[in-house]
């Protein structure tokens, strides 16, 4: 690696701490230019007591105060300070918590995909034209049109409603299984469409030519040459694919209710608790943030003919 | 003596000068009207069969969706078994498709006419079949009106960007950079909350379009800009350096002939197509939002939020789920089919 790798490599890791720190100041300010503070809801509450909650909170300090201490607690401790409205919890530990079934989820539902999909791809692109081609681009394009609470919601009219193979709540493992279909769905033909394009543009190289022309075996080609490379763009979308997960598995958790983070934050986001809506936009944020950055740097650490910038 | 023959001299020939004859003025007569980019470009779309009936499918639901609500006996908001000074008449409420409430079949049996409702009524008693063509029309307004925001803004700061260069351009694309990298779904869910609660103490006319509404619209406008102003900055960018543009300037056009008659033209359709794909994105967003219970504001159906409603009754009202799914689905693979046959119509450079 040399020295223009690095740098580029130290650009991006800054941009994506800039990124990090303008997603929580972006979410302080914008949840602090509420009209109302996060108590004026709560009904039949004295002065004293809402004075002594806002004590309590530290919401009684100058704005900016508050901002550091903020920035300074998530930074040095990692903690988003307590739940207003799960008493007693604070909201780091609702989230790790959430995140134990989602993780589980998103992660199953991103290695399915993506090892379907790659499949898939490759089966159309080195079938091209052919039958099966054409059937597999007709059902990844309805695929990428549908909505994930569709998709969501059809999975379990048919098989929990009208067939009842599988259970329509998801807090058991076996529940997990058409959640996990759900989310897997919409990546997996969005990397089988990928996957075929790119494969396509590999099978036209003249490298490919070559390893024909010098006598290369069919399996060899495609597996040693042509898989190999058409893989590279897919990486790309690695960092794309966690978004769509951490975003569909709020609407799959909210279809098929699992106890994930998911649902942790359209119930804080319906109960109005700020520091929980606060927190878990920062946490997921981040987690996007740092999995663009990966699958950016992976991209460029593996294919060595991209130019770093 | 001969006259010698020099090639380069100012000889003519007064043979050349003659008037032209009734046969050679009819060869050069135009044999059809001469085709423009344009009318080039619809003929291609045309030709294409999915693209057609995609557009077709397109404004037949656009237009029953205006059409419908003119003549349906139901309005979307209207509970009907509720009326004003007697107890609610719950035999309206969660209808099955082609079912009547109690004073409707009295009517019936009286031998009047009651229009039927074609997919039976919600849990409130409001007839599903205008809720659908409602939650079609605003799911179609806000994509609609969510890709023209994303237009002009993009637009306007991508050619900015690309016209100046130099330091705007620089400061203009690092934070398009930013923005790029900031997950957006989040943002937009975290602007829609806040937006929603700021926007619901002010005005009555809010009030009635709906706070979640203009929020949505706010954030489109923030944030999905970006990609817009980056292609068309990138458009410009390439075009000014083309060799059409390189002769219209050696021929003396000025900058006002090469922006209108070089620049715009050629990067118009790349601008026609994005907006086209545009329309089917904002749609997802919206109906994800309303979905979450983030969007249009009740009683104003949007087909997110009808999906949303559904899944508490949906064992035994699937249908409810269904018509709003299908609609949804039917809308943006139309539309995305549609922009697939722009981009090839309006973009033959594309193709090679």
């Amino acid at each position: 690696m040399n020295t223009k790798n690095i740098f580029y490599i130290l650009k991006r890791i800054v941009l994506a701490v800039l990124t990090i720190w303008i997603v929580i100041t972006i979410t302080f300010s914008v949840m602090h230019a509420v009209p109302g503070g996060p108590f004026t809801k709560e009904k039949a509450i004295t002065k004293e007591a809402q004075a002594a909650l806002e004590a309590k909170y530290g919401l009684d300090k100058p704005l900016f105060v508050q901002y550091t201490t903020y920035l300074n607690e998530i930074v040095t401790r990692f903690d988003f300070g307590p739940s207003l409205k799960q008493r007693g919890r604070s909201v780091i530990d609702i989230i790790l918590n959430g995140m134990k079934t989602s993780a589980k989820l998103g992660v199953i539902a991103a290695v399915g995909a993506a090892a379907i999909g790659i499949v898939l791809g490759a089966v159309a692109a080195l079938r091209r034209n052919k039958f099966i081609d054409k059937v597999i681009m007709v059902v990844t394009t309805a695929f990428v049109s549908m909505p994930s609470f569709i998709m969501g919601s059809l999975l379990l009219i048919l098989f929990s409603v009208t067939l009842g193979w599988l259970p329509a709540n998801g807090s058991t493992a076996e529940g997990l299984i058409l959640p996990v279909i759900t989310l897997m769905l919409y990546p997996m033909a969005y990397i089988t469409r990928l996957t075929r394009s790119s494969m396509l543009d590999v099978l036209g190289q003249d490298y490919i030519r070559t390893a024909r022309a010098k006598g290369v075996s069919g399996p060899r080609i495609i597996f040693g040459h042509a898989l190999k490379n058409a893989l590279i763009p897919v990486i790309t979308y690695f960092g794309p694919m966690l978004a769509f997960i951490v975003t569909g598995s709020m609407v799959v958790e909210k279809i098929f209710a699992v106890p994930g983070i998911g649902r942790q934050f359209i119930s804080s986001i319906t109960n109005r608790d700020y520091t929980m809506i606060m927190g878990t936009t920062i946490f997921l944020a981040s987690l996007i943030v740092v999995m663009n950055l990966v699958s950016d740097i992976l991209y460029k650490v593996v294919d060595p003919r991209i130019e770093f910038e | 003596m001969t006259i010698e023959k020099r090639p380069f001299s100012m000889h003519l020939d007064v043979k050349d000068f003659a008037p032209a004859t009734q046969e050679e003025k009819e060869t050069i007569s135009k044999l059809r009207p001469s085709s423009t980019f344009f009318k080039d470009g619809v003929k291609r779309l045309l030709k294409n069969p999915v693209a057609t009936v995609s557009l077709i499918l397109i404004i037949l639901i656009t237009l029953s969706t205006i059409i419908i609500p003119m003549v349906w006996p139901y309005s979307y908001d209207k509970m009907l078994g509720v009326t004003p000074g007697r107890p609610v008449d719950s035999s309206y409420n969660n209808l099955a498709p082609f079912q009547y409430g109690k004073t409707e079949q009295k009517k019936i049996d009286n031998g009047e006419k009651v229009f039927p409702h074609i997919f039976g009524t919600d849990a409130h008693g409001r007839d599903y079949f205008i809720r659908v063509v409602y939650g079609t029309r605003i799911s179609l307004a806000v994509g609609f009106f969510a890709s023209i925001i994303v237009l002009v803004i993009g637009m306007t700061i991508g050619s900015i960007a690309g016209y100046m260069g130099g330091k705007a351009d620089l400061i203009i694309m690092r934070i398009v950079d930013i923005i790029y990298s900031l997950p957006d779904m989040l943002v937009i869910i975290l602007l829609a909350v806040v937006l929603g609660e700021v926007l619901k103490t002010e005005g009555t006319i809010l009030e009635k379009i709906g706070s979640n509404i203009i929020s949505m619209f706010i954030v489109f406008g923030l944030l999905y800009w970006v990609s817009m102003a980056r292609l068309i900055r990138g458009q410009i960018l390439s075009l000014k350096e083309q060799e059409y543009v390189l002769a219209s300037k050696v021929t003396g056009a000025r900058g006002k002939w090469i922006i209108t008659k070089h620049l715009l033209p050629n990067s118009i359709s790349v601008v026609i197509i994005s907006t086209a794909l545009q329309i089917p994105n904002a749609i997802f967003t919206e109906s994800f939002l309303s979905f979450l219970g983030l969007g249009v504001n009740a009683p104003m159906p949007s087909l997110g939020s009808l999906a949303s409603d559904a899944l508490d009754g949906l064992s035994t009202y699937t249908h409810r789920l269904l018509l709003p799914a299908l609609v949804i689905c039917l809308i943006v693979l139309s539309l995305n089919l549609f922009g697939d046959g722009l981009r090839d119509a309006f973009d033959p450079k594309l193709n090679s």
